[in-house]
Parts: C-alpha cells; structure tokens; sequence
C-alpha cells in the first residue's frame, strides 16, 4: 500500500515537474495511439457501417469473425507485424521496422476490429429504426449508411473510444515493432515495462498513473462533448 | 415539355406475404387509381401496415406481383412517399430534414432552402425551421414528416395510421394537412383503426381482414349498408382479435 | 468505385501525415542486450559518440539470441552482444564482419540472505552449483537463449550436471530479461545468476544479496560486429563501421572503463588489435 500512496506522490511530482524526458515520452504515446485511433476509424466506420446495413451472403459469419478479433492478442499482432516490415520479410524496402510509423501501423491493425465490431453494433439499431424512412425517401445503401453514420456520430464515439483505450494500453505490439529505443521508439507503456523489468517498481508506477489519468482525461471530454450533443440534437 | 409519366394506377395482382411461416397476406387484388382517398381498414393483425409496405416497395411480395403503370428507375425523382405511425427525424433542424429530402429528390442545392422553407409553411412550422427536429412534440414532428413528404410533390402518399400517438388536437391538425395534401392532387393511401378517421378523410374503404380484402366500398355504403358479416361485426366492434 | 479510391488515397495520406515524422538525422540501429542498456551503459557511451560524429545509435535491446537474429534477417547494422559461442557461429556463418572483443564484465550467483544452499563467500561457482542443486535450493534462470542464460548453461554443464534433464521444481525458468529474472528471485527468496551491470542498477532486490563472486569462469566477454553488407545491401556499413571502429579505440574504451555506479566501474574494455 505504501509502494501505492508513495507512486501516487511521485506520479504527481513528475507531472508537475515537468520533466522534459517523460514529456517526450508521453508526446510520443498520445502521438502514436491518436494517429492509429484516427486511422483505425476512417477504415472501420465505413466498414462496421457497410456491414450492419448491406444484406450479403457471408454476413453472419463476417460478424463472427469480426467481434472475434476484438480480442486478437497485441503481441501476436506485433510479431505479424515485424515479420512483415522486417528487412527479411516482404514490406523490408519500406525501412519501416523500429520506427513510430510501425507502431501506428500495429496498433491500427489491433483496434480496426474494435472500432468496426462496436459501430456495426450502433449502425445496426439505428438502421432498424431509420431504415423504412430511409429507403421509402430514396435513400441508396451507401448513401444511406453514410447518413445513419454521420447522424449516430455522437454514439460512434464510444466506439472510437473503445479503440483508443486498446490502443493506448497494450504494449505487446509496440515493443515488438517499435524496438523500444531510447528517444525514438520508447512510449509510455513500454517505458512501465522496461522499469519494471529494472526492478524500479515506484518509477514504473508512478509513470502508470500519468497514463491512466491521461486516458481518464480524454474519455472525461469525450463524454462531455456526447452528453452536450445529446442535449442539443435530442 | 416532356409528357409527366404517372406512376398511377397501382395493381397488386394475386399478392400473397408470408413470414415465419404464417399468412400474413393471402392472394390480394386490388387496383388503386388516382382520385379517390382510399382508407384501409381492419381489425388489429390484418395485415394492413404489410400491405402498405408491399405497395410502397418496402417489401417484396413472397408470390404475385406489384405493378405501377410506370416502374421508377434507380436516379429517378421518386412518385410516392410515406409517412410513419412514429416519425423519424434526422439528427438536424426541422429545415434540413426536408431539404436532406430535397437532396434525394434530386432538387438543386439553389432551390432547396426555399422549397423546404414553402413546405414548413404550408404546416404551420415556420418559426420552427431552426430547431432541432428530435426534441420537437409528437405532433410537430408528424406535421414535420408530412411536410417532408409534401415537399417531394408525390403522386401517392401512404400513411400508416399517422394520428395513432397523438393527442387530439394535433390529430385535428394533421388531418387538416392531409386534407390539403389531397386536395393539391396527391393519391392518398391510408391505414388507420379510427373509424371517426375513416368517415372524415375516406372516399372509399378497403376493409382488410386475415390478409384478404373482405370488402371494397365508397364510404357511406361501406358504413350504412356493410355488405359482409365481418364487416358488420367490425362496426359493431364485436370481431374477435385475430 | 470513385468513393473506394478516395478513401484509399485519405488512408495513405493519413499515416504519413499523421503518423510522428520518421527521424531525418543519420542514425544506425544495434541490436544490442538487455544486460548493456540496463546497465545504464549506453546512457553514457552513445551521447559522447553522438556529439563526436552526429551518428543518432538507435539501441534496440533484446536478449543475445533475438539480437543476433535481427542481425541474420537484417534488421540492425550492428550486433552487440556477449556470447562468444554464438557470435562465432554468427560470423562463422557470413553474417557478421569485422568482429571485435569489446569489453568484459562478470557474472555473480545472488540469493536470498537466508543461503539455504550455504555457498555465500565460496570461491568456486561449479561447487556453489553443485550444492544448489543438492539442496533443490530455489534458482531462477533467463531461460531465453540471452548470453547470460548461455553463460549459465556453461557452468552448469562444467559442474557435471545436465540441467535440462536433471531440473526439478527447484529450478524456474522464466524465459525474459535479466531484470524480470531477477524480480522473480527477489519475490521467490531464489539464488540467480546475474551480470554485475545489472544488478548494480537493480532496485528491487529484496532479500537477495552477492553471494559468490570473482571465479575466472564468470567472466563476462562482449563483442561487436558489422551485419554483413553482401547478406543485406542496405546495412549503413560506413557509420557502423564508424561506430565500431570508435567503441574499441582508446577513447571509447576508456569511455567504458569510465563508466561507475556508486564508484564502482562495471565494464573492463579489452580490445587488443590494431
């Protein structure tokens, strides 16, 4: 309890100290994960929202397999990744392996299924309520879907959030890709790995609770902005 | 000027709808010509909302078919719209919801404000065009759906028992509206269970029961002298629920 | 079709445009061990050869078996690790060139306070081993195919004792890093062999303490080596090179020696060559 209350302490001592290290550090992680987060949504918005509206053969067990990958494993995505930006693998020209761009690339990867399993969810209620009006005023499918989606948004933004949260806490997938090099490729996460491998449990704890209340913040504003538009548009 | 296609008269030949295994329309023919307000009629699980989407294009028939005099292709200005027991509203204000119309109606980004803004007024929700579509009452927002499809000129309306959830004094509203609707050349096609309803707004009744039309008559002959023992027995309010 | 190819095209823009812009500067990649870095020696030595020759080294720190693996796929310019066996191999192989022995450091046996093996202040490892095993003391090892877990292997094989068949619950095989390892010790009260480096900067020691040390057999060699250019054509052969070259010249081998935590020096630079 103690090693807790002490981190608690130090956590809020490093915040303010604003050292200029862990600001990099932390820069680094809100950098990658929002990059994949932002990425991640413009693919899996269309794809959830095609999924929950178009009628097609294979539809029962694409939602299978696409909330089955909600829980693909961050390392596992990791060593996919490496194996296919590695010099001796077929993206290796890219140069990419141990870069930010990689990190992005992975975490994207993990949280496209997240993001698309929870809007298909979304889409698909909202579509059973909207889709009589829709198509008796003529409403194509894509078009249709776009508008539901664009009229939702409010909703989606669980989802995205749901995505940012897998993004920002995993470390699987970014140690392995990213090589947690020192200045380049080292994010919060990693670091909290690294200092607790080093046997330096308050550093890694404190620097636990600067990431937890980051996550914290965003979500808090997040929410506020859901519960304002929910207020205004009914 | 290019000669108006009408979509009108409408043909259900030998229509049938089954679902889950049960009958919900059983071999309906019917035609319905441009004119008359045709109101449909029936006890609760008759099968009316099914017969109008089947009409409407929201649902296909399982056997027979739906025939206009002229089938609307893909692109073009839709003939016909549709309002709901319970409206549905975009996310917007009251304007952009009849101007989202508009745009799927194909009307020029030029000339949409000011059409939408012509169909709030003709329903009295002028001074609403601004505010937020789904916060607006129940009765608003079914005046609102009406201009919507108001505002696409259609050659038929189908409404889906439009006044089922509302108070009385929007009901008296939205019928004046309809009325209007009528009376500026559009068909109108509606279910309802309010038999005051049918006797104001009807021309003819279509009386629906157990997925068959029973009976067909203009309105005073269908309401003094039914020609059919259910008929009879839904007047008299005595048909047992089906 | 149009509406797919937009999107494609916003999909590309956006992970370069979004994505933190990938370092301009010269930089080389080592693959280096976790035993170094953790040491907190990289801290020292890289910022002194950076300002030198403006080369950014990008330390990727994994155990000795991974980081002579990114050499062979070629994923790093240079290897730095300390498995002699394995490096040979490595070279041996015509993966690595221009191999050099670096710097040594040395391994210690820490346990618990308690010693219930009683092999504190012995002088002989092999015997400290011995009785380890005949007390089915607790003993954690890398288990991760790292220099250190080589090392290990080696001492158990000279004590007579075949580890991988004679092992019992006693002997816990944590497959991770130094430092993991030796957080399992500490939580366990196990004995684990550790490199000095390490340890001196390990926070979480708990009971453990050193309990033998400075037998000849501990001894730690490091060496470094080009990933060879006619495997991997992209491999930065002038600045690793540079870095190699400077890492076993008197300036950076004093830079080594100079290295201390609280005073004490922890790398002993032996390049000897011209």
């Amino acid at each position: 309890m103690d090693v807790i209350l002490g981190a608690l302490g130090d956590a809020v001592r490093l915040m303010f100290g604003l050292d200029r290290h862990l600001l990099q550090i932390v820069a680094l992680s809100l950098e990658v994960s929002l990059s994949a987060v932002a990425i991640a949504t413009a693919i899996a918005l269309p794809l959830g929202a095609a999924i929950a509206v178009k009628n097609f053969r294979w539809r029962q067990a694409v939602i299978v397999i696409l909330n089955s990958l909600m829980g693909l494993p961050p390392v596992v995505v990791g060593l996919l990744v490496y194996l296919l930006l590695s010099r001796a693998g077929p993206l290796g020209e890219l140069g990419l392996l141990f870069t930010p761009p990689a990190m992005v690339i992975a975490q994207t990867i993990l949280i496209v299924p997240i993001i698309a399993a929870l809007a298909r969810q979304a889409v698909g209620d909202a579509w059973r309520e909207y889709q009589d009006q829709l198509r008796s005023l003529g409403a194509s499918g894509l078009g249709a879907a776009f508008t539901l989606v664009w009229d939702i948004r409010f909703s989606l933004v669980t989802a995205v959030l749901a995505g940012l949260g897998r993004a920002s806490a995993e470390v699987g997938a970014v140690m392995i890709v990213g090589g947690n090099i020192e200045g380049v490729t080292r994010v919060m996460t990693t670091t909290i790995a690294l200092e607790t491998s080093k046997g330096d449990l308050p550093l890694a704890l404190s620097l636990g609770v600067i990431l937890v209340t980051l996550v914290l913040l965003l979500n808090a504003a997040a929410y506020t902005l859901k519960e304002a538009a929910q207020r205004r548009y009914g | 000027m290019r000669t108006p296609t009408f979509i009108l008269p409408l043909r259900l030949k030998d229509v049938s709808f089954l679902a889950a295994g049960r009958t919900i329309i059983d071999c309906v023919s019917l035609e319905l010509a441009a004119g008359p307000r045709t109101i449909i009629l029936g006890p609760n699980g008759a099968g009316k909302s099914v017969l109008l989407r089947l009409c409407h294009g929201l649902l296909a028939p399982t056997f027979g078919h739906v025939e206009w005099a002229h089938v609307e292709q893909p692109g073009e200005r839709r003939r016909q719209a549709m309002v709901f027991q319970r409206p549905v509203m975009l996310r917007r204000s009251a304007l952009a919801n009849i101007a989202y119309a508009l745009k799927l109606a194909g009307v020029p980004l030029s000339e949409r404000e000011s059409q939408a803004r012509a169909a709030l007024e003709s329903v009295g929700l002028a001074h609403l065009a601004h505010a937020s579509a789904r916060v607006l009452s129940g009765g608003e927002q079914q005046r609102l759906a009406l201009a919507r499809a108001w505002a696409l000129r259609p050659e038929v309306l189908f409404l889906d028992e439009p006044t089922a959830s509302l108070d009385p004094s929007a009901r008296a509203e939205v019928e004046r509206i309809i009325q209007a609707i009528h009376d500026a050349g559009t068909k109108i096609v509606m279910v309802t269970h309010n038999l005051g309803q049918a006797r104001r707004l009807g021309d003819e009744i279509v009386f629906l029961h157990q997925g068959r039309v029973v009976e067909r008559a203009p309105v005073d002959r269908f309401f003094n002298h039914p020609a059919s023992a259910e008929t009879e027995a839904f007047l008299k309010g005595e048909l047992p629920w089906t | 079709m149009d509406l797919k190819r937009r999107l494609m095209l916003a999909i590309a823009a956006s992970i370069l445009a979004a994505s933190p812009a990938v370092g301009q500067q010269t930089f080389i990649t080592v693959a280096s061990t976790t035993s170094t870095e953790q040491s907190g020696l990289f801290g020292h030595l890289l910022p002194i050869f950076e300002k030198k020759t403006g080369i950014q080294v990008r330390v990727v720190a994994v155990g000795t078996g991974q980081a002579l693996d990114l050499g062979r796929r070629g994923d790093a310019d240079v290897v730095f690790v300390h498995d002699p066996v394995a490096e040979k191999k490595f070279v041996d192989e015509g993966y690595g060139v221009d191999y050099r022995l670096v710097m040594y450091n040395d391994f210690i046996l820490v346990g618990p306070k308690s010693d219930p093996a009683k092999v504190a202040g012995d002088k002989d490892i092999v015997d400290a081993l011995k009785r380890i095993k005949a007390a089915r003391a607790p003993f954690t090892s890398r288990g991760d195919k790292s220099g250190t877990h080589a090392a290990e292997l080696r001492l158990w094989n000279l004590a007579g004792i075949d580890i991988a068949a004679e092992k019992g619950p006693w002997y816990r095989e944590t497959g991770s890093g130094m430092g993991p390892t030796l957080n399992t010790a500490s939580g366990m009260n196990a004995y684990a062999i550790a490199d000095r480096g390490t340890w001196l900067s390990f926070k979480n020691r708990g009971e453990l303490t050193i309990l033998v040390e400075g037998d000849q057999r501990l001894f730690n060699q490091y060496g470094i080596m080009l990933v060879n250019p006619a495997k991997h054509a992209h491999v930065k052969r002038d600045l690793g090179e540079a870095f190699i070259k400077w890492v076993t010249s008197p300036d950076g081998q004093r830079a080594i020696a100079d290295y201390r935590i609280g005073g004490e020096q922890l790398f002993f630079p032996n390049y000897k060559g011209g």
